[in-house]
């Protein structure tokens, strides 16, 4: 036994001679070596830990803490149930279906004193507007009179606006009276609740988001493959190019890097438009008629041209390292043994770029789903796509709720992918640099 | 513990001195907008009082308001913002209420209630400019000369690509004002579906005559580049484009829809008290007056139209380039934050659905 | 069989010549012809370049000049892949993402061979060099020597005449590579295939090769059987390379007979065989094995006094480092064995040799 303890000359190791019955070994000092190793070690994983925190506390605060943060915004609906007490009381004695009775108006139009007298009138006006255009200014109308109301109340109301008596109203109103809600993912997939609460399709002129998720993914699939055919001739010509010429083509490749987003989209517009360089000089060869130039602007052309170039380095750089490594010798043997150049390519040489492919298209793919910049620049009509919406309920709308259930569920679908990408390339088959 | 408490002492000291330095934050839109205001509003002030101001741009200064609150983290003083926005962020209780009896009266001793123009005293905003969104055209590209807005529509009269801007707002409107809705009634038509449908219908027809921007600067560029004949616009952007710079572009004042920008102040600014005198200072009747010598927008208050005076070059005369002088106004819309606020969620997505159909 | 190939070579280099770049000639000059079923080895330093021969040969590179012809035929206008050359590489190159099988299948796939011919072969190559169970598993999961078995059976797996293998040992321990060597030797003569081998150890040259064609700065030095090579080299540089080696700096005398008589660096003189030295006064370098020298024993012309510098036991024998006509890296290995002289550090011994054992080449 004692020849197999391998000769460690920081811990003294003494085998016990029928002291312990299972033979455990231990240390000098008596204590059993395993203990001894775990304590050995957890000393080293400690300081390892302490080392790799920083990095983890600025990750869990930058990146973790947003997600989630996200994530709880989709969900979160409280300023119906905060501001209106007695609502939310009539709403929970009575069953969904209800018809609103005078008691249910006299808690409305407490409410909407409370509302008065808190400012916040606006905000829950502008919370049932998300589901209910138009209802914002019903209840900022009815705050500012409610004083005034003598019962009955819902004779009273009814009259300053007939709207209030809408079903639909009731409804979104009991739902909003829940301090959480999944009706914003309902409208991120153009579905909504009708009067009775059942989940239906909204009117087909407003619904949108599904579309543009649809050619989000479609476009941006697309782009992935476009920068795949492009970038890897060039990948390759880089990876067997002597280290001097392939660094200077480098360069070239990394020239977007350089230069800023908005250059270089604007440079696009100036090369694609229909007076743009490109189609001047295709008049100017008589290629084309003046009067029939070419549009590969604000359209899909215009929208995959554009981001293609953009994104063409993250094709290029996994693409590049991966090659880099694959030795010569590989195709050579391939010939050798009697391949053409061409079966060579197919069977010896793609396959081991596979995972530069993988890391390129995973890249290029995500980061052109969350692009919108560009795409709404050179691409149109065509080019709103959906984190144009996200943006939209951003800065334009301030439907924070909304923006959220979008991008969550763009996480989710991406999250899928990413699966189904790891079921079919193998996520450890990935090779980034 | 002597030497801490000299420390603590001399800390104090430095932060005294740190505040006797009083500053106010205005956040604004950047370009020839801004220096009209650092021009104007700014640089007087702190003749005046003494306060520095420190200008910061932003492409749309509503945008931070609604973070920096709710992470409870403000920088911004003031904030130049859109009607709607300034709505919007005044219901979610993200602005500071702004109370209406600190603004000056107008020379003549109207109280600032009666001298600005309707709409442009808010809860929690008062506004400083009247903008619009006008139709402009390159004169030189352009068959013929367009007279309405209706021209605006019409594609056999005027072939050629349109500009319009990628959003809801303003691009309905006009499309009913173009299809023979008075301007008075546009908003009660769009009101109904019918009135929607009606709008989305005129648009139908050009929309494949359609260049759509976002950015502000891009129209200007697309007339001057020959990308489109027409395009809807800021007056302000066209001003500059045909004045400064030359081109041979024109606005068309006909069915042009006024809006306001506004100066609000996110709620918990670190200077708040300096956020109101400059609020007050840079919307009495001479400063509103003085930006109109920068840019072409109309000052908010009626009491400073009279005295508008020559543009920057000293030769161009600003009153007939304010949307807000009479010649202008005959055809002319007030945008109802009212209507948008509750319709521009719904109306958006029809409008991008229609886009992407 | 070696000695005369030149009538019906199989493979033969024929004037090539190869640059790179069009400023630097790699390969100057390359004349050889190879017989079927012989073993021939370039020898030669690194950067000589042997690697460069045998890839013109798989049709990698294309000779700048002159002709390479397989079996009569100029190769130089036929594709790497119909040229049905076997090759051995120095880093192996099994193909990472194939199992050891698929890797021997792969050239018989690209034949066209069905299934179960394929499975035969595999499996027979495989027990050739004794990896059959191996079958399944992936390159980076066996051992070096068993990545060197296995692309040693891809090179051979669809029998082909002829095989490369640019330094195949390269990267084994020194156990390992001797065990290989007798392998690759034995296969070479059961199967009767034709093999060009490169390597730039001596030994391995030596123990496995039919002929070996020494390589420096493009061109063969010398072409010959082993044997020939370590006892009759025909330059310095290869009487350098091959073995140890004493030299001895000096100017050509005079002739006698068929000895040359070289006047040395100290002012004496030395009888030497005239393999490859000039005229009288030129230059030359007279070359010396120091198995070929004996201490005190029988006197011959050149028997001199040496001095004992130092000695290194090593068991079966010992090296003597002495200074002998003013060079003291003069080694002469003294068998240990009885009847021999034990010499100490710092005595004077005589020391003899043959003149035919002195070989008087170029200077180098
Ligand atoms: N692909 C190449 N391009 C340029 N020079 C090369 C190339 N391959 C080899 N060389 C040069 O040719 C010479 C001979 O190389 P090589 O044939 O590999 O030698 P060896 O195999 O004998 O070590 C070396 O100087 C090497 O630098
Ligand atoms: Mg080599």
């Amino acid at each position: 036994m004692s020849e197999n303890v391998p000769a460690d000359p920081h811990v003294a190791i003494v085998t016990t001679a029928g002291g312990v019955e299972d033979g455990a070994l231990t240390i000098s000092d008596g204590t059993p070596l395993k203990r001894a190793l775990a304590r050995a070690q957890s000393h080293a994983r400690r300081k390892a830990f302490l080392l790799v925190l920083p990095l983890l506390a600025f990750i869990i605060l930058t990146f973790v803490v947003p997600i989630f943060q996200m994530l709880y915004r989709s969900v979160d609906s409280p300023n119906f149930h905060d501001n209106m007490p007695n609502m939310v009381a009539w709403f929970a004695q009575n069953p969904s279906g209800t018809e609103p009775d005078e008691t249910a108006f006299t808690a409305l139009v407490e409410d909407l004193k409370l509302l008065k007298k808190n400012r916040k009138a606006g905000l829950v006006g502008t919370r049932i507007n998300y589901e209910l255009p138009g209802s914002r200014s019903l209840f900022t109308k009815g705050a500012r009179k409610a004083a005034k109301l003598e019962p009955p109340y819902k004779e009273a109301l009814l009259k300053i606006d007939p709207k209030w008596s809408d079903p639909k109203l009731w409804q979104v109103m009991r739902s909003a009276a829940s301090p959480y809600t999944f009706n914003f993912y309902l409208a991120a997939v153009d579905r909504t609740r009708d009067a009775d609460g059942k989940i239906v399709r909204v009117n087909e002129n407003r619904r949108i988001y599904l579309k543009l998720f649809g050619r989000t993914l479609v476009l941006s699939l697309l782009i992935t493959f476009m920068t795949f055919i492009l970038a890897y001739p060039i990948a390759h010509l880089l990876a067997t190019l002597p280290l001097r010429k392939s660094n200077l083509l480098m360069i070239l490749v990394l020239l977007p890097f350089w230069t800023s987003l908005l250059v270089r989209t604007t440079s696009w517009m100036v090369l694609l438009q229909s007076q743009g360089v490109l189609n001047d000089a295709m008049v100017a060869l008589g290629i084309v008629s003046d009067d029939h130039r070419i549009q590969m602007m604000y359209n899909k052309i215009g929208t995959v041209v554009a981001m293609t170039h953009i994104l063409l380095p993250f094709m290029v750089l996994p693409l590049y390292s991966v090659m880099r490594t694959i030795n010569p010798s590989y195709v050579r043997a391939a010939r050798n043994l009697g391949a053409t150049s061409w079966t060579a390519f197919r069977r010896i040489y793609f396959p081991q770029t596979v995972p530069g492919i993988a890391a390129g298209a995973l890249l290029v793919f995500i980061l052109a789903v969350g692009y919108y910049i560009t795409p709404a620049l050179v691409g149109g009509a065509d080019g709103q796509l959906i984190s144009n919406l996200i943006a939209f309920h951003m800065t334009g709308s301030l439907n924070w709720s909304m923006a959220a259930a979008l991008a969550a569920l763009l996480l989710g679908g991406i999250l899928v992918l990413y699966w189904l990408y790891d079921k079919l390339v193998g996520i450890d088959n990935l090779k980034l640099g | 513990m002597k030497k801490i408490l000299i420390l603590t002492t001399a800390l104090a000291g430095f932060a005294y001195a740190a505040n006797a330095e009083e500053v106010v934050t205005v956040m604004s839109w950047g370009g020839a907008y801004t220096k009209s205001q650092v021009e104007a509003y700014h640089k007087p002030f702190t003749a005046a009082t003494g306060i520095k101001v420190i200008s910061v741009d932003a492409d749309n200064p509503a945008t931070p308001i609604k973070a920096q609150v709710e992470a409870g983290n403000v920088t911004i003083d003031v904030a130049d913002v859109e009607f709607s926005d300034a709505v919007r962020l005044c219901d979610e209780g993200l602005l500071e209420p702004i109370d209406a009896s600190m603004l000056p009266p107008a020379p003549d001793g109207t109280p600032a209630i009666k001298d600005f123009i309707d709409g442009a005293i808010q809860d929690c905003a008062v506004a400083n400019i009247v903008w619009s969104t006008v139709v402009a055209y390159n004169s030189d590209n352009v068959k013929g000369t367009p007279t309405s807005i209706a021209d605006f529509f019409d594609t056999k009269k005027f072939p050629g690509k349109r500009g319009l801007r990628k959003s809801a707002k303003a691009t309905l409107e006009m499309a009913l004002e173009a299809d023979g809705v008075p301007a008075s009634e546009v908003y009660s038509v769009l009101n109904t579906p019918e009135g929607v449908d009606r709008a989305f219908a005129k648009l139908d027809t050009i929309k494949d005559d359609i260049v759509w921007w976002e950015a502000g600067a891009q129209p200007p560029q697309l007339l001057a580049d020959g990308e489109v004949v027409m395009s809807t616009a800021y007056n302000g952007r066209i001003f500059n484009a045909a004045i400064s710079e030359g081109q041979p572009l024109v606005v068309l004042w006909d069915g042009q829809i006024l809006d306001f920008d506004l100066f609000v102040i996110p709620k918990g600014a670190p200077n708040k008290d300096n956020a109101m005198k400059f609020i007050s200072f840079a919307t009495d009747t001479q400063r509103l007056a003085d930006q109109a010598s920068w840019i072409s927008y109309g000052p908010a208050r009626k009491s400073s139209s009279a005295l508008v005076g020559k543009y920057i070059d000293g030769k161009t005369d600003m009153a007939p380039h304010m949307p807000t002088a009479p010649a202008n106004m005959s055809n002319a819309l007030v945008n109802n934050f009212e209507f948008w606020v509750d319709h521009d969620a719904e109306l958006n997505e029809r409008f991008n659905a229609w886009l992407a159909s | 069989m070696a000695s005369d190939v030149s009538d019906n070579a199989f493979v033969e280099f024929d004037r090539v010549q190869k640059s790179y770049d069009g400023e630097v000639l790699v390969v100057k000059d390359l004349n050889l012809q190879i017989g079927k079923g012989e073993f021939v080895t370039m020898l030669g330093p690194s950067g000589s370049g042997k690697t460069t021969c045998l890839m013109m040969l798989a049709g990698f590179e294309t000779a700048t000049n002159g002709d390479i012809r397989l079996a009569g035929r100029p190769i130089n206008n036929i594709p790497p892949h119909k040229r049905g050359i076997g090759m051995v590489f120095q880093n192996y190159a099994l193909f990472p993402h194939m199992t050891v099988g698929e890797n021997l299948s792969f050239p018989l796939e690209v034949r066209g061979l069905d299934k179960t011919a394929r499975e035969e072969k595999v499996k027979r190559a495989l027990e050739m060099v004794q990896m059959g169970e191996f079958i399944n598993r992936r390159p980076a999961q066996l051992s070096g020597g068993q990545q060197q078995r296995i692309a040693l059976a891809r090179a051979l797996v669809f029998e082909p005449e002829l095989v490369l293998m640019d330094e195949p040992l390269g990267a084994l321990d020194k156990q390992l590579r001797e065990h290989m060597q007798f392998e690759i030797k034995h296969l070479h003569e059961r199967l009767g295939i034709t093999v060009v081998y490169v390597t730039h150890d001596q030994s391995e040259a030596l123990t496995m090769s039919d002929r070996v064609a020494v390589f420096d700065d493009g061109r063969i030095q010398q072409l010959a059987p082993p044997a020939d090579l370590y006892e009759r080299p025909e330059n310095s540089f290869v009487a350098q390379f091959i073995g140890e080696n004493n030299k001895l700096d000096g100017v050509v005398e005079g002739f006698e007979g068929d000895e040359v008589i070289v006047r040395l660096a100290d002012g004496e003189t030395c009888r030497a065989n005239p393999v490859k030295c000039g005229d009288v006064g030129s230059e030359t370098l007279i070359s010396i094995r120091p198995e070929r020298v004996w201490i005190e024993g029988k006197t011959t012309p050149n028997t001199t006094e040496a001095q004992v510098l130092e000695l290194i036991y090593l068991g079966d024998h010992v090296r003597c480092r002495l200074q002998v006509h003013g060079n003291d890296e003069f080694i002469v290995k003294v068998p240990n064995s009885a009847g021999h002289k034990h010499l100490v550090v710092g005595e004077t011994a005589k020391v003899s040799w043959d003149a035919q054992d002195a070989r008087a080449l170029d200077p180098l």
